[in-house]
């Protein structure tokens, strides 16, 4: 299982940032409809992608920092990190293999 | 492979569990696919005041809640995944879902519309980083931010009174001089003191790198541009029918709408049904999909009552 669950801007330094794994980390927030059908298709994705992925979720709401940071200004948006920077952003609900393909280059 | 299904619908907003409701009373033990986009339109809406049957309102994604309630109440199954391909060429029809497959003696198609965009330059490279068409999904990154509204419709009045909840201003540009939308709706947002209007103009182009610097409008009578300051763009101008899986399958229109033999809801293709905002480019709104949905269950089943007989 390469998922990590939730991430908060105490731990996204050790958790994402200085991960040997891609991490894929789903921004998303509870009123945000779209986000709810797009968190089951990226845990799906991090229990297939075994050792290659890590897939986690930062809730918006608790966690304003990141959020700016990252310059989030539309969710669901995916933010694939690999050795502590962003390589791809997926923005929007997407179809899995619409996602899987934005991400391929990056894994 | 499981055993074919006597109707499969594709879609989950009113169309499609209205559908779903009347084909699960008939017997018909029918599966729903919601889809990505489940629940419809109405799930990016908050309050639906024109639902007859719900006095004082109720918010959009409520409504959903009860439909799917009620058409999972009398047996519909219902699945959420996103179809992905259909073969129409031979009965028992076949529905994909990536490698998940179904067969259905009968289709109803409600896979209904989705936002519309403008197609200038920098409105692709700046969705998700302040060009959006989902006030209730994007609204809450631009608190005290000066937004533009684009579109003259209920949409683009709901998204631009649902914004001032964030912003310090909303400007709404239309292309016309006057909405088309509903004058509950335009009088709402013109009385709000956050929300000013520009007429007669349009959006050529979204500036910005990172995020939204502003954009350009172009007056439409004088032909001038001028570059208007904007933190954030919400493109609120019409739908488009989501038929692309159909393409070459079912007869569309000219602009993509199935083309259904009023007042009927069959396709082209004999045993495929289609109701809600897929096949309508004139009223588009929740009860005339669900109307629409409930047609089409009922001609599913005389459908399937028919070719019985037949036997």
């Amino acid at each position: 299982m390469a998922n990590i669950g939730t991430v908060t801007e105490t731990d996204f330094q050790t958790a994402v940032l200085d991960s040997d794994t891609p991490v894929l980390v789903d921004f998303w927030a509870e009123w945000c409809v779209p986000c709810h059908m797009v968190s089951p298709v990226v845990e799906e994705i991090g229990n297939e992608k075994g050792e290659t992925l890590k897939v986690a979720k930062l809730n918006i709401d608790e966690n304003p920092q990141a959020t700016r940071t990252y310059g989030v200004m539309s969710i669901p948006s995916l933010i694939l990190f690999k050795d502590g920077q962003e390589v791809a952003r997926v923005i929007g609900a997407k179809p899995k293999d619409a996602i899987l393909r934005d991400l391929a280059p990056h894994l | 492979m499981d055993e074919p299904r006597n109707v499969i619908v594709i879609g989950s907003g009113p169309a499609g569990f209205a559908a779903a409701l009347y084909a699960a009373r008939a017997n018909l033990a029918p599966l729903l696919l919601k889809g990505l986009e489940a629940g419809g339109q109405l799930m990016l809406t908050t309050d639906v005041e024109n639902y007859p049957g719900f006095a004082d309102g109720l918010l959009g994604p409520e409504l959903m809640d009860q439909m799917e309630k009620q058409a999972a109440r009398f047996g519909a199954e219902i699945l959420p995944v996103h179809v992905t391909d259909v073969d129409l060429s031979e009965r028992p029809f076949v529905v994909r879902a990536g490698d998940q497959e179904w067969r259905g003696g009968t289709i109803i198609v409600a896979t209904g519309a989705t936002a519309r965009w403008l197609g200038v330059p920098g409105e692709e490279k700046l969705r998700g980083r302040g060009v959006s068409a989902c006030a209730t999904c994007d609204g809450f990154f631009f608190r005290d931010r000066e937004l533009v509204v684009v579109g003259g419709g209920d949409t683009a009045m709901e998204e631009a009174t649902f914004l001032t909840k964030f912003a310090r201003k909303v400007t709404i540009v239309h292309r016309r001089d006057e909405f088309r939308a509903s004058k509950v709706m335009s009088a709402r947002a013109l009385a709000n003191p956050k929300v000013e209007v520009i007429w007669n103009t349009t959006v050529g182009e979204v500036h910005g790198d990172d995020a939204v610097s502003g954009v350009t409008l172009n007056d439409v009578r004088t032909d001038e541009s001028r570059t208007f300051a904007a933190d954030g763009l919400f493109v609120a101008i019409g739908h488009d029918p989501n038929t692309a899986l159909f393409r070459g399958k079912l007869a569309l229109d000219d602009e993509g709408y199935i083309t259904v033999a009023e007042p009927r809801t069959a396709t082209s293709v004999p045993g495929v049904f289609a109701a809600g905002d897929v096949t309508d480019r004139i009223y588009r709104q929740a009860v005339t999909a669900a109307g629409q949905g409930c047609k089409a269950a009922i001609d599913a089943e005389r459908f399937l009552e028919d070719e019985a007989h037949d036997r």
